[in-house]
């Protein structure tokens, strides 16, 4: 009998409702408007790649010691060096990273041993050409420049 | 006598690759008299990667990420059973701290994917709700993974013999927030679903699949314990300190999809249960067991299998005493749930069969590798 009252009249449909309306008030609302509204990203965020440059001389903190590129497993790293004939040291002359092919695992991160190379918060990687996607020396040090969005 | 057009005849129909309800790129051939499922077969391998070739071309460090990449709403899960096998191939095991910490970051996940499941598995039905709900409570746990290793899908979050990070400021204190927000919000949707006369009828008594079904076929998971089968490698073969905590496996008995419905949402209870324990006692200590930086197992073999969100996930991993697996199997949980989907679906409604779809968990991914 009991059963048969919750039947009729929809008793379990308007306690459906009841959560449905609750949750209608503007307070619970957690949509994110994004481009608008900048998303909080951790400060591990695993995003663009940065090469890091000493603060007080200017010069990369890159050692070219190559361990980076060992470290991928996309292969996706090219660190082109040269001998300084002088302090008999590997000299940083291009380095290449390709986000195309990156998965952002950060093991490149991990495996560096004086934190040159970093995955940093920016995730707007997006570009309108692969070409865009390949970060030479210069990007990697002075950050992605944000793509010009064509409307 | 020729037939006419009104003849109802067979019908061979394509559902897929790019059907929404097959959740990725499944494509089912169903063969269909009227309304009326005559048999299914299940085409696969559109998102076939070779993920078990490519780490015989990879080092051990180097394949963690792929794993993340198979069953990607369960990425940690992934990563543990990895770093598990390759563990002990080398006969070392992660700290208690990492192990804590493991534990922790998998039941978050197992709540993320059931909670993915139920959201879209009640879309398919055609109850839109619950997936908003859903999506908003899974984004705390994908908040916890980007603030705890970066990144929110495909985690990478465990290294081989640990963690590769600490936990951040405010860890525990989180992970607890969460546990206290999302409890309430396992009974809203309930209290959406679980009387709803819709849900009831359209899910009671579709996709029957017993036990004795479930053993033959391989089926292991929630499936296999909706159909009344207290089977669960986490009780039954304890890996990463699982034998201090105190939780129950929850069974129903009919193993149609109501039931499976019923087992993962206690599942989702039950890790929450997991999670407080675990994040109550997380012992001090190093993050990271005494493994060398290269790794190099000595020759033999090992199979760890762990309960991921879908069911029993093993990896086979043979060592040639080389840097790289001589061969990495992986014993994926959808592929092989997947199989028993014409046993289940066979006889059924149309309708029904997007139900069954739904209710075997399937991440395509996962299944094609």
């Amino acid at each position: 009998m009991k059963n048969l009252l919750k039947k009729i009249f929809l008793i379990d449909l308007l306690q459906g409702l009841r959560v449905t309306f609750r949750t209608q008030h503007p307070k619970n609302i957690v949509t994110e408007q994004y481009p608008q509204q900048r998303p909080m990203v951790a400060e591990r965020y695993r995003g663009a790649p940065r090469l890091n440059i000493n603060p007080e001389n200017g010069q990369t903190l890159c050692i070219a010691c190559d361990l980076c590129s060992l470290a991928c497993p996309e292969n996706l790293i090219v660190v082109g060096w040269e001998r300084n004939p002088e302090t008999k040291r590997k000299d940083l002359v291009t380095f290449t990273y390709d986000t195309s092919r990156c998965m952002f695992c950060g093991l490149c991160e991990d495996a560096c041993p004086v934190d040159a190379l970093e995955l940093t918060q920016d995730f707007e990687l997006a570009s309108y050409s692969r070409e865009g996607a390949i970060f030479d020396r210069q990007t990697l040090e002075e950050g992605i420049r944000p793509t010009k969005y064509r409307f | 006598m020729p037939g006419t057009f009104l003849d109802s005849t067979e019908l061979v129909l394509n559902m897929g690759p790019q059907h929404p309800s097959t959740h990725g790129v499944l494509r089912v051939i169903v063969k269909l008299d009227g309304e009326r499922v005559l048999g299914t077969e299940c085409v696969i391998g559109y998102l076939h990667r070779g993920v078990e070739k490519i780490a015989e071309n990879r080092t051990y460090t180097m394949f963690g990420p792929y794993v993340d990449r198979m069953d990607y709403v369960a990425a940690v899960s992934n990563g543990l059973g990895y770093c598990l096998a390759v563990e002990k191939l080398l006969n070392a095991e992660a700290t208690p701290r990492a192990q804590a910490v493991r534990v922790i970051l998998t039941e978050l996940n197992r709540i993320g994917s059931h909670l993915l499941w139920l959201g879209t598995h009640a879309l398919d039905i055609g109850a839109i709700t619950p997936l908003f709900y859903c999506m908003r409570e899974r984004e705390y746990t994908l908040n916890i993974f980007e603030k705890y290793c970066g990144a929110r899908l495909t985690t990478h979050a465990f290294r081989i013999g640990g963690l590769q990070y600490e936990t951040y400021d405010g860890f525990e204190k989180e992970v607890l927030e969460f546990c206290d927000l999302f409890e309430p919000k396992v009974d809203e949707y309930e209290e959406l679903l679980t009387g709803n006369r819709i849900w009831v009828e359209r899910l009671t008594s579709v996709g029957i699949l017993n036990a004795d079904d479930c053993k033959a076929y391989g089926v292991t998971g929630p499936m296999l314990r909706a159909a009344g089968v207290q089977w669960d490698i986490r009780k039954a073969m304890p890996y990463s300190g699982y034998d201090k905590y105190d939780f129950m496996v929850p069974t129903r008995v009919n193993g149609d999809t109501y039931d499976r419905y019923m087992v993962r949402m206690a599942e989702m209870r039950q890790s929450v249960r997991i999670v407080r324990q675990a994040v109550a006692d997380i012992p001090a200590g190093p993050i990271m067991a005494k493994v060398p930086k290269i790794i190099k197992p000595p020759v033999g073999e090992a199979y760890v299998s762990i309960e991921a969100p879908k069911g029993e996930l093993g990896y086979y991993i043979v060592s040639d005493g080389s840097t790289q697996p001589y061969r990495c199997r992986v014993r994926p949980p959808s592929f092989v749930n997947l199989q028993a989907l014409d046993k289940m679906a066979r006889g059924s409604l149309v309708a029904d069969l997007v139900a069954v779809i739904g209710t075997t968990d399937i991440v395509l991914g996962e299944v094609d590798r």
